[in-house]
């Protein structure tokens, strides 16, 4: 009988202990996790993500000479060295020389500051299809890495600007993002339930965008959603949005590219 | 440029129904929205879409502006003998694209 008790005692432990590990375990929802189904299949599926085709146009984009230098991104980077790269951007960026260049950038900003020094070429316009390709493609590199922003102390000045931006109410709907992503996240607006914002999937292929875009987009999709004036598309705010984005979001698994309804 | 991803077995038994999925890169543009210009953006989008077994048409699909960009199409055939698929996606303004898998049918 008491070996029974001690048996069950353990056994409660055990339940116990297991139950502290998953409730120490993310709280965090990714948007995958309140999709339906069928979309989270459509995202799993390589063959039927249509981010998937941006990928593979990034991968052949990679190999393809650019610029004034006729170099490809392949002609420096070997295949595969993109792994865990898009889990620690925006980050301050270094030259070839390994020196930093200029404030902190996302990662299609790496790119193009990629495209500008070393390929010496124009760089993409915001949310051109060849600027997402290769961002896709370089981000479906770390597919399944953590959120991994780098420990760099002259971030935390964006850092906190991005979390000051977060949470400032703004628009004519007089909303911050925090209303609705901190304080209501997991109610219904407009039908569809409201996400915790984390930045798992970008870019993102969104169904109803019926295109791939980046997290700036949906940035500014939020921000005309709150009757905001939108930032340019070039405006330091958004960097440190995803900074701030990034830092929340820390060791959850990188989806790119996710779909979205 | 290779802008389809294809899903098909490479393998299945006499008799054995196989599922083929296709997913294509294409705006589908549908002829009846303004662009930034006010003008009306042509219309832009796959008619038709067929798959052959062999030569042997076996899925033929037409298509309308109601249907959104990237078109995936999913479809089933009864394996029957080995060879190759052939998916064809022919469209406006003189779209063509061509591609084939091979299966093993035994």
């Amino acid at each position: 009988m008491r070996t029974a008790w001690i048996a069950l005692g353990l056994a409660s432990v055990f339940v116990a202990t297991f139950a502290l590990a998953q409730g120490a375990a993310d709280k965090r929802r990714s948007g995958y996790q309140d999709m339906g189904e069928a979309l989270q299949k459509m995202q799993d599926d390589d063959t039927a993500n249509p981010g998937m085709l941006f990928v593979q146009l990034g991968e052949q984009l990679w190999s393809q000479p650019a610029g004034a230098a006729n170099k490809s991104c392949a002609d420096c980077h070997a295949a595969g060295s993109m792994k865990g790269v898009a889990t620690r951007y925006p980050a301050i960026p270094k030259d070839a020389a390994s020196k930093d260049v200029g404030g902190p950038v996302d990662l299609e900003g790496r790119i193009n500051l990629c495209r500008t020094a070393n390929q010496r070429a124009e760089p993409f316009a915001p949310e051109s299809r060849d600027l997402l390709s290769l961002e896709a493609y370089v981000a479906s590199q770390s597919r399944g890495q953590p959120i991994a922003p780098p420990p760099d102390p002259r971030l935390d000045p964006f850092r906190a600007q991005g979390a000051e931006i977060y949470r400032r109410r703004q628009g004519q709907l007089n909303l911050s993002c925090a209303t609705c992503h901190d304080d209501n996240a997991g109610k219904k607006l407009a039908g569809v339930t409201i996400p915790e914002a984390h930045p798992t999937g970008y870019p993102i292929y969104r169904l109803e965008w019926q295109a791939l875009g980046s997290l700036k987009r949906r940035l500014r999709n939020c921000l005309i959603g709150i009757r905001a004036e939108a930032y340019a598309y070039d405006a330091p705010e958004y960097v440190a949005l995803e900074i701030y984005l990034m830092d929340r979001a820390k060791g959850m698994a990188l989806e790119a590219p996710g779909v979205r309804p | 440029m290779t802008n389809v991803l294809i899903n098909a077995p490479k393998t299945a038994r006499p008799g054995e129904i196989v599922e083929i999925k296709a997913l294509i890169l294409h705006p589908m543009e549908t002829g009846f929205r303004p662009g930034t210009n006010g003008r009306i953006i042509p219309r832009n989008i796959i008619e038709r879409f067929t798959a052959t077994w062999n030569g042997a048409e076996i899925f033929r699909m037409e298509m309308s502006p109601a249907i959104a960009a990237n078109p995936f199409v999913s479809f089933f055939a009864v394996a029957t003998e080995s060879g190759t698929i052939g998916l064809r996606w022919t469209g406006d303004q003189g779209f063509l694209v061509e591609e084939q898998v091979a299966i093993a049918v035994g």
